[in-house]
């Protein structure tokens, strides 16, 4: 990896969440430098995901400043939809339109947000999938498809917009272990070309293997982070120590 | 003269036919039209206040709700009787036609926000967020991605609504509107025998027959597989 250049891309400060009485992120910063991959792990109801859909906005944070992109995601007088051009998300379900075709999902942002034409966009889009590996399934519905296929398709909708910055919240989570390894090749090789990404997983092998940073977030905090080799191998928290213990066992 | 005779004389006078043909035709054309005028503003009505209800600002959905809730619940043909003989003391009078196109439109646009609003909120969370994560705005991702899902949910259950309010059109005969049921009967009347009002019921076959069939075949184009 030759990472010189080290501008963050991703600055979160303070971040607070609260869900009616429920205080889920109680103050979290976090920084991400361009073409890192950072690894947010952690226990279910740590806030890792909530995290995660603050940084576009899906979630409206209670206190705190996100800028990404050189963007204040909290200024009112921010285009979120534009900001939002630049911040790609992938979802644990995928949720692709199911009334479009694999090629109409990807393209439809790219015609309606970013205003290219039919062709121009269809062009994009067909790029966008054969980078996921599927330009022969342009035609195919989602219900026609297995679901790490679907799963790449919404790859490819994202990142046919060119973002600065990919989310993956739980990528793998609803896939069958044997579709798992197609998603994760596909997000190894968007590695490889400098994408930015911030991934919630659980897949250990891979967070080794890619990472350049590992999250441990529990109780709506980041506990500790660092190298995959330190988290996975030396955790300094004992909390840690008990959650890589656990998903060990798996 | 044996039964069977008496009945067919009786039900299917080819004589009284003949002669109350043209009356029945033309209150086919007025069902026709009221009933065309009825769909299109009831369920673009429906449809436009479901949009509205969307945009979630409280003391609107309130109004929405009550207003539907309202006409959901008035007998139709309360409805007509009010607006036909009630509206005249208020300034405004409306004519058969209008008093029966109005209270019906009112009731399926009810009926139909009901519907679609259903249909808008059957749609999963996710497919706001994922539409919203590109960058689609509120009304892009309702106009592209949640409501040709929604709208899917809503043709059976819509079309149902829409052919038993048309129906109602019938329910004019209070006001004396001119409509097929309203020349049947005053056939009827006339001729001291049924046969108008068995061609009545033939003019409400042909016009609605075609609609239940339309209905199952629009169903069948919108299904996709999940």
């Amino acid at each position: 990896m030759t990472s010189t250049v080290a501008e963050p891309i991703v600055v979160a400060r303070g971040i607070h969440k609260h869900f009616g009485h429920l205080h889920v992120l109680k103050g979290v910063d976090l920084e991400v430098v361009e073409r890192e991959l950072v690894f947010v792990i952690g226990p279910s109801g740590s806030g890792k995901s909530t995290l995660l859909r603050c940084l576009n906005r899906l979630e409206e944070p209670n206190s705190g400043s996100i800028t990404v992109a050189g963007i204040d995601m909290l200024s009112p007088r921010t285009d979120i939809n534009h900001a939002r051009q630049h911040i790609g998300m992938v979802f644990q379900s995928f949720n692709l339109y199911p009334h479009m075709t694999a090629l109409g999902n990807v393209t439809l942002a790219l015609r309606k947000v970013v205003g290219k034409s039919r062709a121009e966009a269809d062009k994009l889009a067909h790029a966008a999938l054969e980078r996921v590996g599927l330009a022969d399934r342009a035609g195919h519905r989602p219900a026609e498809l297995s679901g790490g296929q679907q799963q790449r398709v919404a790859i490819a909708r994202a990142i046919a917009l060119e973002p600065r910055v990919m989310l993956f919240d739980e990528p793998t989570s609803a896939l069958d272990p044997e579709l798992v390894g197609s998603v994760l090749a596909v997000m190894r090789s968007l590695r490889e070309s400098g994408m930015t990404m911030i991934v919630v997983s659980h897949e250990m092998g891979f967070a080794r293997a890619a990472a350049d940073r590992v999250v441990f977030m529990d109780n709506g905090l980041i506990v500790e982070q660092g190298p995959p080799a330190q988290i996975f191998e030396q955790p300094a928290h004992e909390r840690t120590r008990a959650f890589i213990g656990q998903i060990r066992q798996h | 003269m044996s039964a069977w005779e008496h009945f067919l004389r009786t039900f299917f006078n080819a004589e009284v036919m003949a002669k109350y043909l043209p009356d029945i035709l033309r209150g086919t054309v007025v069902t026709v039209e009221l009933a065309a005028l009825i769909v299109v503003s009831g369920i673009g009505a429906g449809l436009l206040l479901a949009l509205i209800r969307s945009l979630a600002i409280r003391p609107v959905n309130w109004l929405i709700i009550f207003v539907v809730d309202l006409f959901r619940s008035l007998p139709p043909l309360v409805i007509i009787v009010l607006v036909y003989f009630g509206l005249p003391s208020t300034g405004i009078s409306a004519s058969a036609f209008v008093s029966t196109w109005l209270s019906l439109a009112l009731v399926l646009m009810a009926f139909a926000e009901e519907i679609f609003w259903a249909g808008i909120t059957s749609v999963a969370r996710g497919q706001w967020e994922a539409a919203r994560s590109t960058g689609l705005s509120f009304g892009q991702t309702l106009i592209h991605v949640v409501l040709p899902q929604a709208l899917r949910l809503t043709v059976a259950p819509l079309t149902n609504r829409t052919i038993a309010i048309t129906k109602g059109t019938a329910l004019g005969t209070v006001v004396a509107l001119h409509e097929i049921l309203g020349m049947a009967s005053s056939a009827v009347s006339n001729s001291y025998n049924p046969s108008p009002l068995m061609m009545g019921a033939a003019a409400y076959l042909v016009l609605f027959l075609p609609v239940v069939v339309a209905a199952r075949w629009i169903e069948s184009r919108f299904a996709w597989k999940r």
